[in-house]
């Protein structure tokens, strides 16, 4: 194994691609994403698992990726904002609903959606819903749009 | 035929915002850059004993420490009583003390830990009461000695008052003394804050000649440079301000803060890129908050329910710094009775140093808390009187033939109409007289209404301006200085300008980041004043693009210029519709079929400058600060259990005098966002200080925001009372949503209790005490 100091070789899969990173133990998987693979779609807000600004999809569940070390995702299947493909049904229904204002945390609440139309393929009771969407936080709309994003794509799918 | 305007077009910036395509600030690319941390006090109030870098300069990969030392310049958007790092003495905890700069944020944040810090603790002050008391200790030895950078701050020798507002009219005291009904209430509301979900950051750069180039979420690009520029004696043309998106800002990134930082810290290690981001924590304890308020209030009313007279006193917690809050002590002042009719009145608006962190400017500019205050004891005055609370209102509504508090005689352009706000909101809440109804046991259902409304304060002389430029296939691009954070300004400005132009809205392109080089200087992206301002200026630089196309098209149609007309992206003549020039063959000129270069290439350029407003007289607070009023009424109704004093919000309402719809969807969303922001702030939201001043938990798992299930049903309504004097009637909106929910809820919950709450927030524990402790 290569030796780099204080660093560790991982290998990454990240929106179908495999990607080989030097990482320190303790380096986050959120900031390796954004500083190592430049995929800023992911936010820090809090850096503690509050906010879910960082939220993606590891194998298909979100998780919030400051909570997750780079060296935890070896061996998963990560999906980020910028590996939904630009057009994909939760994205038209966020532009549609008009579900984001400042769009900071809509990369986070994107994936917790599409985690949710993975997971239920139709559309679940509105408590489901919003035992899902609890982990994120949104500072600027009224959350009615984003409850409206999420019925309209289990529409579009 | 409308074109752009009324229409629900969608966000111009809304596919890069759902695919990760939006950059802020800290997403641009962070090779060859510096990371800087700070170390932020542990003291409310205290001198520095003892600062010692040497072991933080001892660590591999730390390139330069910082202390007060390093910046002996004072900062400030009205007084300059602000050190960028603290010098000798700590005025809050959280305060900057030290900053470090290293190769990368790791060994920046080890540094940190490794300075060692001594304080010698003084006594701190936590409330306006306590600073106010005789013998308090002073924040600020000299509150009077500091720089003014306006005229109208009024610091206070020997005390800690930033600043004093009088607003006074007719005789308060005498009127209340013959007033039928009087209620006397007083309010001691807590700070909260502003939580944008993207925490504060920025970066800075020096280049070898000299130029320095600072990116930043901010709301204020123009402002940074201008308070850089003159406090480190920099021309203000070699400071470049970048500001891409912005991921919220509600008055929070208004301020000049880290950008200071990020500056000195570029200077200390020879001007190499250096970034500086805080954690949640700093952002939420160092940068600045929103303010507390004290206040005491009578008012009084006659046997016909009508409001005679008011006695109004507000003190204001700006924390350890003035920042922008004495203005806010004066929009106070000049809003101070809410939107009614009240001949009498006496208003004294104080901003008060505390040792809380600074306060600067919050959603829509302390209207939030003195509205709380306001339309809490106008419900206790209709109590009194024995009349509806909503038609109290009513019956009190400022119209045309009032004055303001300020005495600016009312009109319906220049105030709205909040009759009909009041009357819309009563059919749109299914309003029932605000009284409790049992549900079943132990479960009442209540609402509440209050009213809100709030003129601008801005800098009497503040500028805006826009440049439209064509594409080759006839498309325009707009170019401003506004700050796209959210509140769809932007967008507003293209369907604005699209109206103007008569075309289709998606054939205008918006420059959503801001460069202070390249877009022409806008105030501040403030105070919901983006449409008016920068509406203006939009419309001054379509009326100029206009002018260019008509003389294009007369030389190249061979007829007057009067007889040209513009529309759906072609130049043609009034007399001869079907000979068109479309916008691609003529907007750089027209080139005729001869090979004839006829024409000039069209640039449109508008500027624009506030008139017509003034300083308020010291005496009597009269003077006129904003170009208008917006006025709304609103409605909170709840679902409360008695016994456990839980509750649920089930709906909120709101109508709204915005002057013209432009964009149906693109408003309601904004009034129910600020609505969304009121229920969060008043169900849960409180900065919680120890008896120490030490700020309790500083994070998002114990400061709870409103999440996704808490939410009420928001109701949006609009009344369409125009501005005579702004593009197509529109009035300043985007804040305004959240300015009466505080109030409505507290008067709900009121009225499902059966006893009267005045505090904030309203948590079931804070009730379950109120009631506990309120004398039978």
């Amino acid at each position: 194994m290569v030796r780099y100091e204080g660093k560790t070789v991982v290998n990454l899969e990240v929106n179908g691609e495999l990607h080989q990173l030097a990482v320190r133990p303790s380096d986050l998987l959120l900031d390796v994403l954004r500083e190592q693979l430049g995929l800023t779609g992911a936010k820090p807000g809090c850096k503690n698992g509050d906010c879910g600004a960082c939220t993606i999809l590891m194998d298909g569940w979100p998780v919030k990726s400051c909570l997750v070390l780079a060296v935890e995702a070896e061996g998963h299947r990560l999906l980020t904002v910028e590996g939904l493909g630009g057009n994909a049904p939760v994205q038209q229904a966020f532009v549609e609903a008009n579900a984001f204002q400042c769009g900071y945390c809509t990369p986070g609440f994107l994936m917790v959606c599409y985690g949710l139309l993975m997971q239920h393929p139709t559309l679940p009771e509105e408590y489901v819903v919003e035992e899902w969407l609890q982990s994120n936080l949104c500072r600027c709309t009224s959350y009615r749009e984003i409850r409206k994003a999420v019925k309209q794509m289990y529409q579009k799918k | 035929m409308s074109y752009a305007i009324g229409k629900a077009i969608q966000r111009k910036e809304a596919w890069d915002k759902v695919t990760g395509k939006a950059k802020y600030t800290d997403d641009l690319p962070g090779l060859d850059v510096l990371s800087a941390r700070l170390l932020t006090s542990t003291c409310a109030h205290g001198v520095i004993r003892r600062l010692d870098i040497s072991k933080a300069l001892g660590v591999r990969g730390v390139k330069a420490v910082l202390t007060g030392a390093d910046c002996p310049e004072l900062f400030g958007p009205l007084v300059l009583d602000r050190p960028a790092l603290a010098r000798d003495v700590v005025r809050y905890a959280g305060e900057p003390v030290a900053l470090v700069v290293a190769q990368d944020e790791p060994t920046a944040e080890l540094a940190v830990r490794l300075i060692e810090v001594e304080y010698e603790p003084l006594p701190a002050v936590l409330t306006p009461s306590q600073a106010l008391a005789e013998g308090a200790a002073l924040v600020h030895r000299q509150p009077n000695g500091y720089k003014k950078v306006v005229p109208d701050v009024y610091p206070k020798a020997g005390t800690n008052i930033a600043s004093h507002y009088r607003v006074q009219k007719g005789d308060a005291q005498k009127a209340l003394a013959e007033c039928d009904f009087v209620v006397r209430q007083r309010f001691s509301l807590p700070p909260s804050y502003h939580i944008a979900m993207e925490v504060r950051t920025a970066r800075a750069e020096i280049s070898a000649d000299g130029n320095v180039v600072i990116t930043t979420s901010s709301q204020s690009p123009y402002g940074v440079r201008k308070q850089l520029s003159e406090a480190f004696l920099i021309p203000a043309g070699q400071i470049q301000v970048k500001v891409p998106f912005v991921g919220g800002g509600f008055g929070g990134k208004a301020p000049v803060f880290l950008e200071i930082l990020a500056l000195l810290a570029s200077r200390s290690v020879g001007g190499k890129a250096v970034r500086l981001t805080i954690p949640r924590e700093q952002d939420m304890a160092s940068a600045p908050s929103r303010i507390g308020l004290e206040a005491d209030i009578k008012l009084g009313a006659n046997r016909d329910g009508k409001i005679q007279a008011a006695e109004i006193t507000y003190w204001l917690d700006c924390g350890a710094y003035a920042d922008i809050s004495p203005y806010m002590a004066k929009a106070a002042a000049v809003d101070c009775t809410g939107p009614y009719h009240i001949e009498h009145l006496s208003c004294d608006s104080y901003c008060v140093y505390t040792n809380h962190t600074f306060a600067t400017s919050y959603r829509s500019f302390a209207h939030e808390s003195f509205t709380f205050c306001i339309e809490r004891a106008v419900d206790l005055l209709a109590k009194q009187c024995g009349v509806d609370p909503l038609e109290f209102r009513i019956r009190n509504a400022i119209r045309p033939g009032s004055f303001t508090p300020t005495q600016v005689a009312v009109t319906e352009s220049l105030v709205g109409n909040l009759t009909q706000c009041l009357q819309q909101v009563k059919e749109l809440s299914q309003w029932d007289g605000g009284k409790g109804v049992f549900i079943k046991e132990d479960t009442v259902r209540a609402k509440g209404v209050a009213c809100l409304w709030k003129t601008e304060n801005p800098p009497t002389d503040a500028v805006s301006g826009a440049l439209i430029t064509f594409n080759p296939d006839g498309s325009v691009n707009l170019h401003t200085g506004v700050v796209e954070m959210g509140s769809g300004g932007q967008t507003n400005l293209a369907q604005i300008l699209a109206e103007k132009l008569k075309m289709d809205p998606g054939q205008v392109h918006v420059v959503m980041p801001v460069d202070t080089r390249t877009a022409p200087e806008h105030w501040k992206t403030v105070a919901s004043m983006t449409e008016y301002m920068a509406g203006h200026a939009v419309m001054r630089a379509a009326d100029d693009l206009l002018a260019q196309l008509r003389r294009n098209g007369a030389e190249a149609l061979q007829c007057p210029m009067e007889e040209i007309e513009v529309a759906n992206g072609r130049v043609f003549s009034r007399k001869n519709p079907d000979r068109f020039i479309p916008f691609r063959d003529i907007v750089q000129g027209y080139r005729s079929p001869q090979r004839e270069s006829l024409g000039e290439p069209v640039l449109g350029r508008g500027g624009f400058m506030l008139k017509g407003l003034s300083l308020l007289d010291p005496q009597t607070g009269k003077g006129k600060t904003g170009p208008s009023w917006t006025v709304g009424a609103q409605v909170v109704e709840v679902e409360v259990n008695v016994k456990t004093f839980t509750y649920r919000i089930l709906s909120a309402s709101t109508v709204m005098n915005v002057g013209k719809v432009i964009n149906p969807e693109l408003m309601r969303s904004m009034i129910a966002g600020g609505m969304s922001m009121g229920v969060s702030m008043a169900s849960r939201e409180a900065a919680v200080y120890d008896e120490q001043g030490i700020v309790r938990a500083p994070n998002l798992r114990t400061y709870k925001l409103l999440h996704i299930g808490q939410e009420p049903d928001y109701r949006v309504g609009f009344v369409e009372t125009p501005e005579q004097d702004s593009p197509y009637g529109v009035r300043s909106y985007s804040e305004h949503g959240i300015i009466g929910i505080p109030a409505a809820l507290a008067n709900a919950l009121s009225a499902a209790f059966g006893r009267e709450l005045c505090l904030l927030p309203l948590t079931p524990e804070r009730i379950w005490k109120a009631i506990r402790e309120e004398p039978k």
